[in-house]
């Protein structure tokens, strides 16, 4: 075969998106592609984004499973439409052409589109034939016939040989974007660690999708991505739930005290469960309770104790635990609560994304009952963020709710990993043994933050509980002025935590036409719109909140200096009912959206770009 | 609360260094009165330091407990003090940990936690106080309120057949479950010791009077007259011998556990069961917890201590194990490991 000669063009970023069955192995094909990617210097961002159902009837649009990856020289969200979208079957296809961007490629396993699997996708004709497919790029591959055939002849079984198809098609990705091969195969053989074998037949499967590629007159250029402009240092690819984990763990190890985890497994959150269960070996001790109230009471219990305390959730769980977080402000216990949010209310949308549990978090229990809120706003920022949530929580003795969402959560990005000796020191106020002065409720004049006497400490016997006490002494108390004195101080407890938090930064200029306003796992979209529109000579900044409760110190004079404010979020304006309340001297304009899925880059700057 | 784990106090401790400045405020005359200071009394002789106790309650009347010992103590809120306790107990093993909760709390609200909690064998000491009946809010109908009884909240009687909590513990796979009378303190702090003395979780049932809302629940077999007939006090390795002329014993028939008379009908002791609390098979302790007055006397006293290994040590003894085999030595290892890259 003469080798063609191929158009390279370059491009800033590529999203491609892999779709298919259930089962199709779509999530190990994504993973292998931005992997391979990432070790090859791109940045990158992914999201897998699959059904509830474990697994749906084949062939239907509600069993369809697929993963999408944003590779380029500077990637901040998994990008608003796909550039190539590879669809193993017609239902796939159907459920993802809306996010495919016009002009861009679709490859299809032809072998998948017949008459019996048009009726279940609920297509009347063949896309491929009726002309509804013209604006798109179409590349008709016989992946699963050839795949087959392949790994039949090289000893396969046919029900085997039929799982390879997705090594094909990534053959003819691989090809199009030009990936390195040996990194690719590296991936494949650890994957396949344990059957050496199935590995080798993998890759030839995949070298066929290649040279297919590589010979067919329908693709006629090559893509070259360029490598990511990132500070130097090591990094890894990281989802943002696994980065929760860690940043607890790290806390846990920085601040000497044991980690404990009482959690009930909750889509998206349950990957913080899973992950930190693995890790015995660093003194985590995690509980898979009987339902979310005993995860959250063991670990108010484990936190009495001396142990740093984490319960992990999802909106409906936080519902469940509202009464025990207002026994862990009562107690003035420090307890680190993950909220991954995901579509609400009730069992809503587990497997979707939103911001919608905000104001639960800010108040949703009974009496005046405040608690640090914070939010990460990428998958590797959940690491710091679950870090500097859980050191705020010990050393201000009072539970603090991280917020993340299912977004950021089960999304990916490089992440660059730090030393956990140059992360900021933890100092949880331990009562001393035998201290004579120690008294349940004496506080810290700057912080009025109480001591933490652990059970078993010489001396420093005391009772606390969901009772109102008396100030100081710690004594069960219905006295007005003293109740009036107690609600303050946790109040106020809190309110200071504002001195112990970085102050709110501004991404563009100090003053301006427009202050975009942001907070949570939005902040990668914001970021790029707000940055596209600087670049057209807008007076635009962006906020993005991490700190919610209490707020940055200087919120309000960053307000001050902007003509609009807009407040963009996923939900129906939370953050900026919010901010009404504290901040109430401003007019805030609100963008949201409400659909379970994250901004698109475009949206955004159409919406600001009607502000102005 | 692993028995031989726990620091011992070097001097020797009394009832009043566990008594709380705290005033006690149940009614005169409640039950809870006798098993507070039969606690006070047994934990000098249970002998640990007085800050490795640790007594975790719900909500309800019992639940004000953990304020009148002078040792750590959480008031929890309702139904979740056996999770609370739990994480009290697995972060810290060389804590003796009480959870003291009524019958609303430990049966209705918190009944699921009650039993994965014994489920799991979690190291607790649980003292149930079952007074048949919603103290606090004065007066409602509970999960163990006798059929038909008239309350506050079922004036027509109640229509709900009760939970014996002997037989819950045992269904939850319970290896410790002991019953008691609150008007018989040194039977009490005899099972309280033995309770301490048992690894994993203990449940302990105190038939408790509450003199406002349900007084005399107990009356027929705790009135001290008629108690000797009436009061099977089990010992292990003894036979169930009961009676006030000590000839009345338990033998088992072909259709369950008879009552029969020594001298009667050729009755012999030879044909009377010897308790046997340690025996893993629970058949007979649920036949045990099952009799109830008339037809049979009440069992009272430890009916089932079968030692089995605690979650606490089985999680402690897994943390050994990773410690040991595991590559992940500290966070930094966990960061570094798998695919990395240099930019």
């Amino acid at each position: 075969m003469t080798k063609k000669k191929f158009e390279v063009i370059e491009k800033e970023s590529v999203v491609v998106k892999f779709v298919g069955d259930c089962g199709d192995g779509m999530q190990l094909t994504g993973t292998l592609f931005s992997d391979t990617s990432a070790m090859s210097g791109n940045d990158l961002s992914t999201f897998p984004d699959y059904p509830a159902e474990i697994r749906a009837p084949r062939n239907t649009v509600a069993g369809v499973s697929g993963y999408q990856v944003h590779i380029g020289r500077e990637v901040r969200t998994i990008g608003d439409k796909c550039d190539m979208l590879v669809a193993m079957n017609p239902a796939s296809l159907k459920a993802n052409l809306q996010w495919v961007a016009l002009g861009g490629t679709i490859i299809v396993d032809v072998d998948a589109f017949v008459d019996k699997a048009f009726d279940k996708a609920g297509y009347a004709s063949n896309p491929l034939e009726d002309g509804s497919l013209s604006s798109y790029h179409i590349i008709q591959a016989p992946i699963s016939s050839q795949a087959k055939e392949i790994a039949i002849s090289l000893g396969m079984d046919i029900k085997d040989a039929d799982r390879t198809k997705n090594m094909y098609a990534l053959g003819i990705v691989a090809f199009i974007y030009d990936r390195d091969l040996k990194i690719l195969f590296k991936q494949i053989n650890d994957k396949f660690k344990k059957s050496p074998k199935v590995a080798e037949i993998n890759i030839e499967v995949l070298k066929a999708g290649y040279i297919y590629a590589e010979s067919i007159e329908a693709i006629e250029s090559r893509f070259h991505i360029p490598t990511a402009v990132l500070p130097k240092g090591k990094y890894r690819n990281i989802s943002g739930n696994i980065a929760t984990a860690w940043g607890l763990l790290a806390a846990s190890e920085r601040s000497g005290r044991p980690l404990f985890l009482g959690s009930y497994p909750i889509t998206p959150a349950t990957d913080i469960l899973v992950e930190l269960a693995r890790h015995k070996s660093l003194n985590a001790r995690v509980m898979q309770c009987e339902d979310e109230i005993a995860g959250i009471c063991s670990s108010i219990g484990a936190s009495y104790a001396g142990s740093m305390a984490v319960t992990s959730t999802s909106g409906p769980g936080l519902s469940l635990k509202s009464e025990a977080i207002g026994l862990a402000v009562m107690t003035e216990l420090p307890l680190v609560i993950i909220n991954v949010q995901r579509g609400g209310p009730s069992t809503g949308m587990p497997t979707k994304s939103e911001q919608a549990d905000l104001l639960q978090a800010l108040y949703g229990r009974n009496g005046s009952c405040p608690c640090i809120v914070t939010a990460a706003s990428s998958p590797s920022d959940c690491f710091e963020m679950a870090y500097n949530t859980a050191k705020l929580s010990l050393e201000h003795m009072t539970p603090a709710i991280l917020m993340t969402d299912g977004y950021i959560g089960q999304g990916t990005e490089l992440f660059r990993i730090p030393k956990v000796a140059d992360m900021p020191s933890i100092t949880p106020p331990l009562a001393k043994a035998k201290d004579p002065n120690y008294k349940p409720y004496r506080r810290d004049e700057k912080t009025l933050v109480r001591q933490w006497a652990l059970p078993g400490t010489e001396g420093l016997e005391h009772r606390v509980g969901g009772l109102e006490k008396t100030d100081i002494f710690g004594a069960v108390s219905t006295d007005p002025i003293n109740h009036d004195k107690m609600v303050s101080n946790r109040n106020e407890k809190v309110q200071r935590v504002a001195d112990y938090i970085p102050e709110q930064d501004i991404i563009g200029e100090d003053s301006g036409d427009v202050l975009v306003v942001s907070w949570g796992g939005t902040r990668g979209q914001v970021y790029d719109a707000v940055k596209n529109l600087q670049k057209q000579g807008k007076k635009i900044s962006l906020a993005h909140f991490k700190y919610i409760m209490p707020l940055p110190k200087n919120t309000a004079d960053i307000f001050a200096k902007f003509k609009k404010i807009v407040v963009c979020e996923l939900n129906d304006g939370q953050f900026a009912n919010y901010l009404r309340i504290v901040h109430p001297q401003f007019n805030y304009i609100k963008y949201n959206k409400i659909k379970g899925i994250p901004f698109t880059t475009t949206e955004l700057i159409n919406t600001f770009n009607q502000i102005f | 609360m692993s028995y031989s784990m726990i620091e011992r106090s070097t001097v020797p401790l009394t009832k009043e260094d566990f008594a709380s400045d705290q005033m006690v405020r149940w009614c005169p005359g409640c039950g809870s009165h006798a098993i507070l200071a039969t606690l006070q009394s047994i934990f000098p002789r249970i002998g640990y330091k007085r800050e490795n106790f640790c007594v975790v309650s719900g909500i309800g009347c019992a639940s004000r407990f953990p304020y009148y010992v002078n040792t750590f103590g959480f008031h929890g809120i309702h139904g979740r003090a056996t999770p609370i306790a739990t994480g009290v107990s697995v972060s810290n093993r060389k804590l003796s940990v009480w959870v003291i909760a009524g019958d609303g709390d430990l049966m209705a609200i918190g009944g699921n936690h009650f039993l994965h909690t014994i489920r799991r064998n979690v190291d607790l000491n649980i003292l149930l106080f079952n007074n048949q009946i919603y103290g606090l809010t004065k007066g409602q109908y509970s999960p163990t309120t006798p059929f038909g009884q008239v309350t506050k909240t079922s004036p027509y009687g109640t229509i709900e057949k009760p939970f014996d909590v002997g037989k819950l513990v045992l269904a939850a796979q319970g290896n410790f479950y002991a019953r008691v009378v609150d008007n018989n303190t040194k039977l009490m702090g005899d099972v309280m010791y033995e309770a301490a003395k048992h690894d994993g979780t203990s449940v302990i049932e105190i038939l408790q009077n509450c003199v406002i809302f349900n007084d005399g629940a107990h009356k027929a077999i705790a009135d001290r007259a008629t108690a000797p007939d009436r009061q099977l006090i089990l010992k292990h390795g003894e036979p169930m011998i009961f009676g006030k002329d000590n000839n009345k014993g338990i033998r088992l028939g072909s259709r369950g556990l008879e009552v029969v008379t020594i001298g009667e009908n050729g009755i012999t002791e030879k044909d009377i069961l010897v308790h046997d609390a340690q025996q893993q098979d629970a058949g007979l302790h649920n036949m045990l917890a099952d009799m109830h007055w008339p037809d049979y006397p009440i069992a009272l006293g430890v009916i089932r201590s079968v030692p089995s290994p605690t979650y606490d040590e089985l999680l402690e003894k897994q943390m050994i194990d990773a410690k040991a085999t595991s590559n992940i030595k500290c966070v930094d290892d966990i960061l570094n490991s798998g695919d990395t890259w240099e930019i």
